[in-house]
């Protein structure tokens, strides 16, 4: 297991009588991409920006590289890079301004060049900022949290609002800075991203850590069922298929057939069973639950827009 | 701490010279008010042959316009920044919080000195003979007046909720401040009540201190205002910095 590159423990913070996070405690390890998930308003923002050290924690300890974020924040920032929710730029700032600005700050860079290549952003360096779409104006965020080459990178509900194409772009963007070693800390309210994007994942909800894990572990855990479902004109198929491996129930509804059931072998037993007993198949699909399903199953209710 | 400072405040001049109308309003405004009224009643406090006799000194006038515009679009600025997440931005950076406003303050104090130079040009251009104050001293005292007068819009940026509400808040804390100056008739003839509070603001002691230089005063004979103009700045800073709001 790799080292633990951000630590929080009991952390707590409030906004008057508004508790916004209450006795959270994670570790984010090296090389990972961690991802706290959680609806609007579940406390994700605020946690992680009392590990970037832009808000001071009412009660708890957060270490970051080994920095206490408030009181080391000036030799944090040259090793984090951060992008804020619904962040903006000044309306008429250049791309190149502002990745010039960000590189004269820090004591190391990458080259500007380069990182706007990567990012897709070569042909828009003399762009003003309100000029970009909602896609670019992101990677130009990323661009920013990159530029001084840091360690951990920080990126807070970074696809919301964006199309699916951009939004897939984007997630490809993440996992290039992951496969570069780097550390990536991420919040999302969108399962589908977690999912896709995250090694681990922390579930959050009115302001409290409810599972940890990986993605796959979760499911695992909390939705074990799988489901096969199939079409065959064959009479008396589901009756057929019942007692293979790890079946609990089948369903049917006029030619479409359902077996619910869970375990490693329920699928290949069913495979095996639909050979063996010959069975015409027409359609063959299996329905394995999600992370969604996970949120839905601890929190009672699905995830809100 | 100054790390940033310059590259900031260049960038962020020439972000505010690519938005015409704030371009317009700073520096073309308050140029052509003078060009107006000095038409109208002479310039520098000298009447035009055959026209009225000027009621006030109509560059003193303008200086101040130039300063109440600095500052109106300070406060709009801070607004936006804030709205837009921008000044959150920034502070995620390295650069020290000071140095982010700091900026700001430089880019008006340099605006400043390009509107008054066009003051000068249209002076000499239009009104000869009539501009003969120290412009080397006039310069420094509108500058001293405008950070003055803009650690006030510290303050009022820090309470304005919303960008909507900046230009109107700002408004009317400044337009009634330059009324009570001094400038449109003497701070004696208020009633002792509102002299008090006349004199508690930077704009009375900036005609004062404006006025007193362009007749050829010495600074030192003008030191109260002087005083008075950094005890403001002093205050206002100190509030500012409780007070400003970053998001």
């Amino acid at each position: 297991m790799s080292a633990a590159v951000i630590t929080v423990s009991h952390l707590r913070k409030t906004y008057g009588a508004t508790v916004a996070v209450d006795d959270v405690s994670l570790e984010v390890r090296e090389g990972e991409i961690f991802g706290l998930i959680g609806p609007n308003g579940a406390g994700k923002t605020t946690t992680m920006e009392c590990v970037e050290g832009l808000r001071r924690a009412d009660r708890g300890i957060i270490s970051v590289l080994g920095l206490d974020p408030v009181r080391d924040a000036s030799a944090l920032r040259q090793r984090i890079g951060v992008q804020h929710q619904d962040a903006h730029l000044q309306k008429r700032i250049k791309v190149w301004e502002a990745i010039d600005l960000w590189a004269s700050l820090y004591g190391r860079t990458v080259e500007a060049g380069a990182l706007l290549a990567r990012l897709g952003l070569e042909g828009k360096r003399d762009a003003w900022f309100m000029t970009l779409s909602g896609g670019q104006k992101q990677r130009l965020f990323i661009a920013l949290a990159l530029i001084h080459d840091p360690e951990v990178v920080f990126l807070d509900e970074l696809t919301t609002g964006l199309d699916p194409q951009a939004r897939r772009a984007i997630w490809a963007l993440v996992t290039g800075i992951r496969d570069r070693g780097k550390t990536v800390f991420l919040t999302t309210h969108l399962m589908e991203e977690a999912e896709r994007l995250c090694d681990r994942v922390a579930i959050i909800e009115h302001g409290r850590l409810i599972e940890m894990g990986t993605p796959a572990d979760l499911v695992a855990t909390h939705c074990p069922e799988r489901r096969v479902v199939f079409t065959s004109d064959s009479p008396g198929v589901a009756e057929r298929l019942k007692d293979a491996p790890g079946v609990r129930h089948a369903t049917t509804e006029g030619q479409t057939h359902t077996l619910h059931g869970e375990g490693d072998d329920f699928v290949t037993g069913i495979i095996h069973a639909v050979a063996r007993e010959s069975i015409h198949v027409r359609g063959f699909r299996t329905e394995v639950p999600t992370l969604e399903d996970v949120f839905l199953k601890l929190t009672g209710h699905g995830i809100r827009d | 701490m100054l790390k940033g400072l310059w590259a900031l405040a260049w960038l962020e001049t020439k972000i505010f010279a690519r938005e015409p109308m704030g371009l317009v309003g700073t520096l073309g405004l308050p140029v052509v008010i003078f060009i107006l009224l000095g038409r109208a009643f002479g310039a520098g406090g000298r009447s035009v042959p055959g026209a009225a006799q000027a009621p006030f000194n109509v560059a003193i006038l303008a200086a101040l316009l130039i300063a109440v515009s600095a500052v109106l679009s300070l406060v709009a600025i801070m607004a936006i920044y804030r709205e837009g997440g921008i000044l959150k931005r920034l502070r995620a950076t390295p650069l020290a919080p000071l140095t982010i406003l700091s900026a700001h303050v430089v880019v008006k104090l340099g605006f400043t000195l390009a509107s008054l130079a066009l003051l000068m040009a249209a002076g000499r251009q239009f009104f000869p003979g009539a501009m003969t104050p120290h412009w080397l001293g006039f310069s420094a005292a509108l500058l001293l007046s405008v950070l003055s007068i803009l650690s006030l819009g510290f303050v009022v940026a820090s309470v304005v909720p919303t960008a909507r509400f900046a230009q109107p808040v700002g408004a009317a804390v400044l337009y009634p401040m330059v009324v009570l100056s001094g400038l449109f008739f003497p701070i004696e003839a208020l009633p002792r009540t509102l002299e008090v509070v006349a004199w508690g603001l930077p704009t009375t002691h900036a005609v004062a201190l404006m006025q007193g230089i362009w007749d050829g005063g010495g600074w030192a004979a003008h030191w109260d205002h002087v005083a008075g103009l950094a005890t403001i700045f002093a205050v206002c800073a100190a509030v500012a910095s409780k007070t400003f709001r970053w998001e």
